[in-house]
């Protein structure tokens, strides 16, 4: 498999070179023939690529030790699915991963837009070729999975432990490479736009709008899936820790919500032009420096791959990628300068206009937390840490902003708000903020930041809720229609807006997991000798024992705990283990959680006493974590409603 | 429409400052944790005792989430489940209870780990850099936004 | 394309790529310690490793830092789930007896372990010259602001952390740390 494999990665870089030079030369001088020479290179580049995979994958499960990466990666012992997914366990294969992800978005977006007259389509091509092109190289290169082993060794190390510990790692990273990738492609197009000198017709981004959403979505699922992870694999019982690839992912998510929200601007009133390609721009250099910081090993990092000379190759592209994307973007700023008319400040667009700021003001806030621990060292020399005490005071008054606005921004209509209905529209919803307080204040909540969140939470989810219940009655008002065909027919109408709302009311959803189980959150560690209990909150646990197992690829230890209930009935076990495996000398700690929709009981092994007699646990509560997951689902959906706006009905929209 | 703006404006604002208090709230919950899971407390001299644990503990807490664990990634010596995080802890405890002073603590730490050490830099000297960054421009952002806006909307009507 | 402000760009991307340009030449896993150069945090700690003559030192005797000043002492971390340590164990028990009738003290410190595994860990390696104590609030590892194991401490004979190694240590580096330390004439002797 190792020669085959190794033949069509090097076969798929001389097609992207080649397609990368033929098409923009062909888009210039005009040659349809050579056009559909470079068309037919991308979707060569495709399909070696995808043999390539095929080649990997195949060589994964029949354990070919002569493949350097399955040698790196591969063990026996290593259940199946565990073996699959060590594809994008280690820097070569995800490097693989990344570079087909990037072929089959780029085969797609030329499927999709082939026959658009005009140079946009080629030059946008082009760009993601560049991109690909350097993947390649990666590949072929200092990333070379194929590399050949010899002799042939009988067994393999298997994956990192941390990554063959929980199913999540099947989802999270493919998840992750799709949203991240796919900022390539809006990117690609807003260069390509400059390039064709057609950035001022504003036509790339209604082509972009839906590649923006699906990346958008794919790296939002992403996170929420890695929040996931981390909180039920690493132990602590958190889900976030402002870690370095955190940030990464979080940053260029950011930027293109602020995309998402600033580009219907642009499109209904023709304003923000310059600083909407800056949005894309700059998100996709958030990527490309996200994927710096992960694969360069420039930053210590849980998730970080260590290597070698692969850093400075990803300098050079990442510099090659600032400097041509300012060059490119300040050379044509004054082509997009366009000219700031507003009805009123009371507006929609004032509220965007706000969003943007905050958005920004957040992903430059985490870049700089990101990047000082390297400044500082830089200038004063000295190692200093930036963690969660930094980012929790910093963006946590940005946060509750921002979830204040979405009740804001909702309420507001586009141009101008008619006289005498600003203090309804915006005194309403404060019903639900206090309402929300209130349920917040008797299920015992007293947390300042945490209550001023709720209130938050309550009025921008009143101002939504408000807008689809008058806009349904509306409907049936003028129609006759029922309830939920009103509310349906609404949603129909214009789903962009409506998908909108929904995401919102996923985002609310994470904000009120995030905040109640933040603030709400009891823990409590004690060791336990069989037949004791630990209780924290309402929750009792007695341990009944401790068990040692021998599985094939590890030894675990584990503690059986039975959790109480309120009559002293066992209603519940929880078993939290610690897994040894040979390629480590830690133990993985493996946490047990009991998930309800009320909230989680989460229990961690700590330590045990090698006769077995008493076991050190960790129980924490922690009340609406599972709603962070949930609500991460309606984003997507949400975003999925919004991808349903059909493009032609853009352009009658915006006008 | 001004006046309205300003007021828009203002609420918006006066939003950040109760923000940024409850920002630096820390959580208490191992103090209220404390005293749950303590028996019926019979005389005021144990009353006493179980009131000084518990804002032993809730100072501990409070330390314990600003100090890093030395064997593990990014996460403090309150999150992390590792032993030597526990004993970390312990030894906040143990120095707290001997009567010494957050900072004295936080030096203790600092000056066996360096600054590594501390999950938020001190901002003293070039470390503010750190802090006034992202304050400058969200500042200088929303400067920016009320000047726009007000050209904005003073243009003629099209 | 507005040529004088596409200048713009370099200027504002130059000083980013320098900055990761430096920091790939920065180990990031390695965090400077601040002890060397100050006196040695102190120690008293009970043997649970004897060691072999003529280094042996009787288990459940405590060894004080403070007896051993005006020698030279390499305090090495260790624990039997340590990888690391495992690569490193012969060249300190073989330098150990190599300086056995110089001013040089060896101690082992185990750290986050059970001693009946560790003193299995000592049979399957072969023994160790010198004798191990133990730590087992990890009081003494918090003191000398340990990040894992192995770390080896070499304190001069004033009890001032000379050289602080990070991960295993060879007996070349041991050599010509303790050789440099007893070339410097003290006041002890």
């Amino acid at each position: 498999m190792g020669p085959l494999g190794r033949g069509s990665v090097i076969g798929a870089l001389v097609v992207t070179a080649l397609a990368m030079v033929i098409i923009p030369v062909a888009a210039r001088r005009g040659r349809r023939d050579w056009l559909e020479i470079g068309y037919a290179a991308v979707h060569t580049n495709l399909l070696l690529l995808s043999i390539a995979m095929a080649a990997m994958m195949s060589a994964l499960v029949t354990h070919d030790f002569s493949v350097g990466y399955v040698a790196q990666v591969g063990s026996r012992a290593t259940p199946l699915l565990y073996t699959i997914i060590s594809l994008w366990g280690a820097l070569e294969g995800s490097i693989l991963l990344w570079g087909w992800v990037l072929a089959f978005y780029a085969a797609a977006v030329l499927s999709i837009n082939k026959h658009r007259e005009g140079n946009l389509v080629p030059y946008a091509l082009a760009v993601l070729m560049g991109v690909m092109l350097f993947f390649g190289i990666l590949l072929v290169g200092p990333a070379n999975p194929f590399g050949v082993v010899s002799p042939v060794p009988a067994d393999g190390p298997g994956p990192n432990p941390l990554l063959q510990n929980h199913w999540l790692m099947a989802v999270h990273p493919p998840l992750l490479y799709m949203g991240y990738v796919g900022m390539a492609v809006p990117f690609a197009f807003a260069i390509g736009a400059m390039l064709a000198g057609e950035v001022r017709q504003d036509a790339w981004m209604q082509l972009v709008r839906r590649w923006m959403l699906v990346s958008w979505a794919f790296l939002g699922a992403a996170i929420i899936a890695g929040m996931w992870w981390s909180y039920e694999v690493l132990g602590w019982g958190g889900y976030w820790a402002w870690d370095p690839v955190e940030n990464a992912s979080l940053m260029p998510w950011l930027t293109a919500t602020a995309y998402l929200h600033s580009a219907m601007v642009q499109e209904r009133r023709g304003m923000l032009r310059l600083w909407n390609v800056n949005l894309v721009a700059g998100t996709f250099v958030l990527t490309i420096l996200g994927t710096f910081l992960t694969r360069s090993g420039i930053i210590s990092s849980v998730h970080a791959f260590t290597t070698g000379t692969i850093g400075y190759y990803f300098l050079a592209f990442i510099a090659v990628v600032m400097l041509f994307t300012l060059v490119m973007v300040a050379g044509n700023s004054d082509l997009l300068k366009t000219e700031g008319k507003l009805d009123s400040a009371a507006s929609r667009e004032t509220v965007f206009l706000l969003n943007n700021l905050l958005l920004t003001a957040f992903t430059f806030t985490v870049l700089v937390g990101t990047l000082y621990p390297l400044i500082a060292e830089a200038v004063r020399g000295v190692k200093v840490s930036v963690g969660e005490p930094f980012f929790d005071r910093m963006s946590l008054p940005l946060l509750v902003l921002l979830l204040f606005l979405m009740g804001v921004g909702p309420a507001l209509p586009w141009r101008r708000t008619p006289e005498g209905t600003l203090g309804s529209r915006l005194g309403v919803p404060v019903v639900g903020a206090v309402l929300a307080l209130a349920i917040a204040v008797l299920l015992g909540r007293r947390e300042p930041w945490a209550l001023i969140a709720f209130a938050c939470i309550g009025y921008a989810l009143a101002a939504t809720l408000r807008e689809f219940a008058t806009g349904s009655a509306a409907r049936r008002a003028a129609h006759g229609e029922s309830w939920p065909l009103a509310f349906a027919r609404l949603v129909g109408s214009n789903p962009r807006r409506h998908g909108g709302y929904v995401a919102h009311i996923g985002i609310f959803l994470v904000a009120i997991g995030i905040a109640a189980s933040g603030g709400g959150r009891l823990e409590r560690e004690g060791t336990l000798a069989r037949g004791e209990t630990l209780t924290v909150g309402d929750h009792t646990v007695r341990l009944r024992e401790v068990y040692g197992l021998q599985e094939p690829q590890r030894y675990v230890i584990g503690a059986r705990l039975e959790v109480l209930g309120a009559d002293g009935a066992t209603i519940d076990t929880l078993s939290p283990r610690m897994n040894f495996y040979t390629s480590s000398d830690q133990p993985v700690p493996t946490p047990d959680v009991r998930s309800t929709w009320s909230g989680d009981l989460y229990a961690n092994l700590q330590t045990f006493r090698n006769d077995g007699t008493t076991a050190t646990v960790k129980i924490i509560s922690e009340p609406l974590v599972g709603w962070i997951w949930l609500g991460g689902a309606v984003v997507v959906f949400g975003a999925l409603i919004g991808m349903l706006a059909p493009r032609k009905r853009l352009a009658a929209e915006a006008s | 429409m001004i006046t309205r703006r300003r007021v828009m404006i203002c609420a918006m604002v006066a939003l950040v400052a109760p923000a940024v208090t409850m920002a630096q709230h820390v959580r208490t919950d191992s103090a209220d944790r404390a005293a749950r899971g303590a028996a019926m407390p019979r005389s005021s001299a144990q009353l006493d005792s179980i009131r000084a644990d518990s804002v032993l503990e809730a100072r501990t807490t409070r330390l314990a989430v600003q100090l890093r664990c030395a064997v593990c990634q990014g996460i403090s010596i309150q999150e992390s489940p590792s032993s030597l995080a526990r004993e970390m802890r312990e030894v906040v405890k143990d120095q707290l209870r001997a009567g010494r002073s957050d900072a004295e603590v936080k030096a203790y730490f600092v000056s066996k780990y360096g600054e590594w050490i501390l999950l938020a830099p001190t901002a003293r000297g070039f470390n503010l850099v750190l802090y006034v960054l992202p304050a400058l421009l969200l500042i200088g952002g929303l400067v920016g936004i009320a000047v726009v806006v007000r050209r904005w909307t003073s243009a003629p009507a099209p | 394309m507005n040529w004088k402000r596409a200048l713009l760009a370099p200027a504002i991307a130059v000083p980013v790529i320098a900055l990761f340009g430096w920091g790939l030449t920065r180990d990031p896993g390695y965090i400077e310690s601040p002890l060397p150069g100050r006196p040695a945090p102190g120690f008293a700690l009970e043997v649970f490793a004897p060691g072999t003559a003529p280094l042996a030192r009787p288990a459940g005797d405590s060894i004080h830092l403070d007896s051993l000043r005006g020698r030279i002492v390499v305090v090495n971390f260790w624990a039997s789930w340590c990888l690391g340590c495992r690569d490193e164990h012969e060249d300190l028990t073989r330098t150990a007896l190599a300086y056995a009738d110089r001013p040089v003290s060896f101690v082992g410190v185990l750290y986050m372990d059970q001693q009946p595994a560790a003193l299995k860990w000592i049979g399957e390696m072969g023994g160790q010259s010198y004798p191990s104590v133990d730590d087992p609030r990890s009081r003494m590892a918090i003191d000398y602001g340990l990040y894992g194991v192995p770390e080896t401490f070499i304190l001069d004979a004033q009890g001032v952390v000379a050289h602080k190694q990070t991960g295993p240590i060879s007996a070349a580096v041991l050599t010509r740390v303790v050789d440099s330390l007893l070339a410097v004439p003290t006041g002890a002797k």
